[in-house]
């Protein structure tokens, strides 16, 4: 209890101490905490309780956003898992798609976002291949990592029992990659959010997160886009709170 | 399976996938105008590493990226230092890094950019902020779960702390915070080349791909540049990679490692 009161306490005299010297320097770029604050409520949840508080701003920006990162995720997760899967199955596979999978990897994943323009256009579907593309290498490689150290024993025990391939998969194989998986996972987690903000930053998006960021920044509106910039980072905190909270009780 | 057999798959599948490509491209499957074959963008690729426009770009990213990683680096161990061997100051600051953290660090470049305008100013901020991360974390974690029965077996025999940090806990700690400085480069190159695309101007590899990407066939170029990103991305990893196996191959984070 004193632990997690000291946590908090920390927190609220850093923020204090930002408000009194932000009040005191009057520097535009650095509004204080309660001007941040007060914008973000102004602009995400000042909406009618029949719309459970959420402005047509929240739901005109947030939601698309949102929807298109788990999307993205979704997929990768799907994609992810099942390549890994193979690949950490069968060794002649992984050689065959290492190079491959290591270039690909390599890649910054945000340097995918101009490539997906070029080929889908400016949209959604661009940006959902984006943040799927992006998010899906931390998953595949950690499922891999996972399938391929299944215990020999328990797939030899399989096969005496002449237990089907689908058994083997379902029964054994995905329950002893799951803790990788999840690992991989929650690094997929952050990469999609980052490239979910990315795609949403470029010229020629309609809406977004993102998108709020870049216009305010054309208008020159420094508490929205300090706003926005705290709402991804309580996203982010959310999430993977969220992932870890699924994860415990899948792995208990 | 041998090395000869892993290199050989290896190799046959990359060339499965750019006579795959090719083909489609022959037969109009897939036009060339919508995704050329892989062939045409290695050529380009190749074209690109002789042309100086093209070098002075990747010039400019590899200049934001080394002063970034490396301020990164300077700041990110010394705080990971103080953090992991003074406990008071831990508990004073980890609740305000645990809130910084979750922020994706790309939101932050329209932010840095109206503050201190485009340029290499920008970039290397971006950089220092995002690289950070991982040396501080990696740095702090390396000091902490380090085994205590030697330390007090030293503080017995009369060492101070400072001795035990020296002799103790920074050697134990050193291959982790490898790895985050590993983490780091690799961080700060998708801080370079986003800040880059989003500028659109200037000099660096992501205003490259930006611009070729407004242009009209600007496709190959596009994918040629990301081919060059791909190309640095792999290059650091292995050079840092080689470097970290050599230093601390004695380390049992290495010995774990399969390929």
């Amino acid at each position: 209890m004193t632990a997690v009161l000291r946590r908090w306490i920390v927190v609220v005299f850093a923020v204090i101490g930002w408000e009194v010297v932000s009040r005191r320097a009057h520097d535009v770029f650095f509004p204080p905490p309660s001007t941040i604050v007060e914008r973000m409520y102004e602009l995400w949840v000042s909406g009618p309780a029949a719309h459970a508080w959420l402005t047509s701003d929240a739901i005109g920006n947030l939601l698309p956003s949102l929807a298109r990162m788990t999307a993205g995720l979704a997929a990768a997760l799907l994609v992810g898992a099942a390549l890994g899967l193979a690949i950490g199955r069968s060794e002649r596979l992984f050689a065959y798609l290492d190079p491959l999978l290591q270039f690909a990897r390599a890649i910054p994943p945000p340097t995918l976002v101009p490539v997906f323009i070029v080929l889908l256009h400016l949209g959604t579907p661009m940006q959902i291949t984006s943040i799927a593309f992006g998010a899906i290498w931390p998953i595949l490689l950690n499922t891999a990592d996972g399938a391929r150290s299944v215990d020999p024993v328990q797939m030899a025990t399989a096969q005496a029992f002449r237990l089907p391939a689908a058994d083997r998969l379902t029964r054994i194989i995905i329950p002893s990659a799951l803790p990788k998986i999840f690992a991989g996972l929650r690094l997929s987690l952050s990469l999609s959010l980052i490239l979910m903000v990315f795609s949403e930053l470029l010229p020629g998006t309609a809406n977004g997160i993102g998108f709020e960021l870049t216009d305010a920044q054309s208008r020159f509106d420094l508490p929205t886009m300090w706003s926005a910039i705290v709402l991804l980072g309580i996203l982010g905190y959310l999430l993977n709170t969220l992932v870890l909270a699924v994860e415990r009780r899948v792995l208990k | 399976m041998t090395r000869t057999g892993r290199w050989l798959r290896g190799s046959a599948g990359l060339a499965a996938l750019v006579v795959t490509s090719q083909l489609l491209a022959i037969t109009g499957i897939v036009p060339r105008e919508f995704l050329p074959p892989a062939g045409e963008i290695l050529d380009r690729a190749a074209h690109l590493a002789g042309n100086r426009e093209f070098l002075v770009d990747l010039g400019a990213t590899l200049r934001a990226w080394a002063i970034g990683v490396a301020i990164a680096v300077g700041i990110g161990a010394t705080l990971g230092l103080l953090l992991g061997g003074i406990p008071a100051l831990n508990t004073a600051i980890r609740p305000v890094m645990e809130f910084l953290r979750p922020i994706p660090s790309v939101a932050l470049i329209p932010l840095v950019s109206l503050i201190l305008g485009a340029g290499l100013a920008t970039e290397a901020t971006l950089i220092v902020y995002a690289a950070t991360w991982p040396v501080l974390y990696n740095t702090m974690y390396g000091l902490l779960e380090v085994d205590p029965v030697p330390q007090e077996t030293l503080r017995v025999f009369g060492f101070g702390r400072v001795a035990v940090m020296w002799h103790v806990r920074l050697p134990a700690a050193a291959p982790f915070m490898a790895t985050g400085v590993r983490l780091a480069a690799v961080t700060a190159l998708i801080l370079a080349v986003s800040t880059e695309i989003l500028a659109g101007f200037g000099d660096g590899l992501g205003v490259f791909i930006a611009q070729a990407q407004q242009a009209a066939e600007g496709t190959t170029d596009v994918l040629a540049g990301t081919v060059w990103s791909g190309a640095l991305g792999l290059l650091i990893n292995a050079v840092l990679e080689r470097g970290e196996r050599r230093l601390f191959g004695w380390h049992v984070s290495q010995s774990g490692q399969q390929r």
